[in-house]
C-alpha cells in the first residue's frame, strides 16, 4: 500500500513468485525509449539540485564580504543601518518568524477543519464548489491582501488589539506597544498571512483525507465508532504526515511573503526598544529587502541584504528538513 | 454469548435500486451460517444489513425486520453505532489500522468504548489474540505496526480486533478471498473454534469452504443483472450440498453456472 510519503512496503518485498523486488536500476530494459526517459528524469532531478546549490552559493558569495565589514554582530544585533555598516538581523528574524507562526497557528486548525468538512461531511455538490472557492483564495494577488489588510482590517482591528492588550497584557506576547498606530502590527500581518496560506494547507490536507482508505474507515465504523470517532481513528492518523507537510509548505509561503507584509506592517522607528509583543511593528526579511530594493547600490549595501536573504533561505531549508525528519520517523506506522 | 438472528421479509435498497428482495431466514446462535451465490447476488449486501453497515453507503436503506433475539435492529430508537458494537464484522481485505501497533489494533474497539484501565486492556489483548490463534506469533512484537504482518496474520488480527469487543454475532465478508491456502486453512480452523462462543455468518465464493466450515448454508441468486437478488433456499449444509431442493442451487454447486 502506498502512503503519502511516496514509499511503500510493497517496494521492499519480493514478488509472490519469489522474484526479487523491482528496483529502479533493474527495471530498465535498455531500449531507446527507456533510456531517453531515464535520462530526462535524471536530468530534471539534477537540474533542481544544481539550482538550489547555485542559489545558495550566490547568496553566500555576495553575503560574505558584507558580513566581513559588519560593525555589529550579524546574528545578535538589532541594528540595521546600511550606511553605517551595521548589519544585525535579530529584529527581522523575530518579525519573520513571529508573523509566520501566528499565521500557521490560525490557519492550520482552520484548514484541517475545512478539509474534514469537505471530505467527510459535506454533500458532493457542496464539497466540489467549496473546494474550488477556497482554491480561488490562492489566486488573489498578494497586493490585494495587503491593501485589504491595511485599509479595511487594520483600522477595525486596532480596537481588538487594544482589548487583547487590556485583558492579556501581562503576557509579554500581548504587551501594549507605544508608537505603532492603526493596528498595523505583527499580529495583523499574521492574520492576513493566515488567509493567504489557508488555501495551500487546505488543498493538501483535503487531498490526504480523501485518500484515507475506505477499508479503514469501514473497519472503524464496524467496531461501533461514531462518525467523529471514525475520523479520529482512521482519517486523522492517516493524514498526519500530510498535515505536517502541508503546514511546512504553508510556513514556506508565509516566511517568504513580501508585498502584503510590506504594506501592512509599520516600520519601527530608529532606536525603539526591544519587545516580544506581537503588537509591535517591524520588517520581515522579505519586506525589508523589497522596501530597500530601489536603493540598492552595488557592493556592501546590497551584500548586506543578500546576507539577510541567505538567512531566510537557511531558515526555510531548516524548516523543510525538520518536516522531513518528522515524517520519516512516523513512516513505519503509515504504510 | 451468541444470539439468534431472525430476518423477516427484508428488502434492501440503494436509493431507488432494489438490491435484495424478500429475504426471510433464521440464523441459529453459536453456529456457522454460510452465504453462497454468484457475484452480484446480494449476499454481501444482505450481510451488511445485519449490522447496519450498508447504511454507510449513501442511499442505503431497508424495508422489513431484523431481530437479534428480541431486539429489532431497525427500530427507530436503535442507534446503528450500538448495533455495530453487538454485531462485529471482518472484511474481505485485511484492514488493520496502519497507524496503530498490533496491541492498539486489538483494543481499538475497547478504546472507543472508553476502556482505559491498562490491566484490563493488556488482559484483553492477550485473550483476543489467543482467541484469534495469533498470540504465539506476535506476543514478542505487540508494539510493532499491525501492517507489518503477513496477510493471513493481518486477517487474524482483524478477527482479534472484532472479538475484543465481545460481540454477539460475527459477520465475515469473504474473509479468505485475499489469502493463500495455508492462511485460509488457519482462518477456517479459527471459525470452527469461534462458533462455540459467537454466532457466525460467513459470505464465501468458495463452496468447499462453505462445506467445510458451515452448519447451515443459504444460497442466493438473481434472475438477471439489474434485478434484485433473492434467497433461493437455506438448509443444513449437508443437505444443500448433497441433495438441494431447488434446481438453481444444484446447478450452482455442481458448477454449471456462476
Amino acid at each position: 500500500m502506498s502512503s503519502s510519503t511516496g514509499a511503500s512496503l510493497a517496494d521492499e518485498l519480493p514478488d509472490p513468485d519469489g522474484r526479487p523486488p523491482l528496483r529502479g536500476d533493474g527495471a530498465g530494459t535498455g531500449r531507446r525509449g527507456d533510456r531517453l526517459f531515464a535520462g530526462a528524469a535524471t536530468g530534471s532531478g539534477l537540474i533542481v539540485i544544481a539550482m538550489v546549490v547555485l542559489v545558495g552559493l550566490f547568496l553566500l558569495f555576495q553575503a560574505i564580504p558584507a558580513i566581513g565589514e559588519d560593525k555589529v554582530n550579524f546574528l545578535t544585533s538589532r541594528q540595521w543601518q546600511v550606511s553605517a555598516r551595521k548589519f544585525g538581523i535579530v529584529q527581522m528574524l523575530w518579525t519573520t518568524v513571529a508573523t509566520s507562526v501566528v499565521a500557521l497557528v490560525i490557519a492550520v486548525p482552520f484548514a484541517v477543519a475545512i478539509a474534514l468538512f469537505l471530505t467527510q461531511y459535506a454533500p458532493k455538490w457542496l464539497s466540489g464548489a467549496a473546494a474550488s472557492l477556497i482554491d480561488l483564495l490562492a489566486a488573489v494577488p498578494s497586493i490585494v491582501y495587503g491593501l485589504w489588510g491595511y485599509f479595511i482590517v487594520a483600522p477595525k482591528f486596532e480596537h481588538v488589539q487594544s482589548w487583547i492588550s487590556d485583558v492579556f497584557g501581562w503576557i509579554p506576547l500581548f504587551d501594549r506597544v507605544g508608537g505603532v498606530g492603526g493596528g498595523t502590527t505583527i499580529f495583523l500581518a499574521g492574520i492576513v498571512l493566515s488567509i493567504m496560506v489557508l488555501p495551500i494547507v487546505t488543498a493538501l490536507t483535503r487531498e490526504v483525507f480523501n485518500q484515507a482508505p475506505m477499508a479503514h474507515r469501514e473497519a472503524a465504523l464496524a467496531l461501533g465508532a461514531t462518525k467523529w470517532e471514525m475520523i479520529r481513528t482512521a482519517v486523522l492518523p492517516f493524514g498526519k504526515t500530510g498535515i505536517i507537510s502541508a503546514t511546512m509548505l504553508g510556513l514556506g509561503r508565509a516566511l517568504g511573503e513580501t508585498v502584503a507584509v510590506l504594506y501592512i506592517l509599520s516600520s519601527l522607528p530608529e532606536g525603539s526598544k526591544w519587545t516580544w509583543s506581537l503588537f509591535n511593528g517591524g520588517d520581515t526579511f522579505a519586506s525589508k529587502i523589497a522596501n530597500s530594493a530601489s536603493e540598492f547600490t552595488p557592493g556592501l549595501g546590497t551584500g548586506a541584504y543578500v546576507a539577510a536573504g541567505l538567512v531566510l533561505f537557511v531558515l526555510t531549508f531548516l524548516v523543510n528538513a525538520l518536516a522531513r525528519v518528522v515524517i520519516e520517523r512516523k513512516k513505519a506506522f503509515t504504510e | 454469548m451468541g444470539k439468534r438472528i431472525d430476518v423477516k421479509d427484508l428488502n434492501v435498497f440503494y436509493s431507488d435500486f432494489k438490491a435484495v428482495e424478500g429475504v426471510t431466514m433464521t440464523v441459529e446462535p453459536r453456529s456457522v451460517t454460510a452465504f453462497i451465490g454468484p457475484s452480484g447476488c446480494g449476499k454481501s449486501t444482505f450481510l451488511r444489513t445485519l449490522n447496519r453497515m450498508h447504511e454507510v453507503t449513501p442511499g442505503g436503506r431497508v424495508e422489513g425486520k431484523v431481530m437479534l433475539d428480541d431486539e429489532d435492529l431497525y427500530a427507530a430508537s436503535v442507534d446503528p453505532v450500538a448495533v455495530r458494537r453487538t454485531v462485529g464484522m471482518v472484511f474481505q481485505r485485511p484492514n488493520p489500522f496502519p497507524t496503530m501497533s498490533i496491541r492498539d489494533n486489538v483494543i481499538a474497539g475497547l478504546r472507543l468504548n472508553g476502556v482505559k484501565n491498562k490491566k484490563v486492556l493488556d488482559q484483553k489483548v492477550e485473550e483476543s489474540l489467543v482467541g484469534a490463534n495469533l498470540w504465539n506469533e506476535v506476543k514478542d512484537r505487540l508494539s510493532k505496526p499491525g501492517a507489518g504482518l503477513s496477510g493471513g496474520q493481518q486477517q487474524r488480527l482483524c478477527i482479534a480486533r472484532a472479538i475484543a469487543v465481545e460481540p454477539q454475532v460475527l459477520l465475515m465478508d469473504e474473509p479468505c478471498s485475499a489469502l493463500d491456502p495455508i492462511s485460509t486453512l488457519a482462518i477456517e480452523d479459527l471459525v470452527t473454534q469461534l462458533k462455540e462462543q459467537f454466532t457466525i455468518v460467513i459470505v464465501t465464493h468458495n463452496m468447499q469452504q462453505a462445506a467445510r466450515v458451515s452448519d447451515r448454508t443459504a444460497f442466493f441468486n438473481l434472475e438477471a443483472t439489474g434485478k434484485p437478488g433473492n434467497l433461493i433456499e437455506m438448509d443444513d449444509t449437508q443437505q444443500i450440498f448433497n441433495n438441494p431442493s431447488k434446481k438453481a442451487t444444484e446447478d450452482y454447486i455442481s458448477g454449471r453456472f456462476g
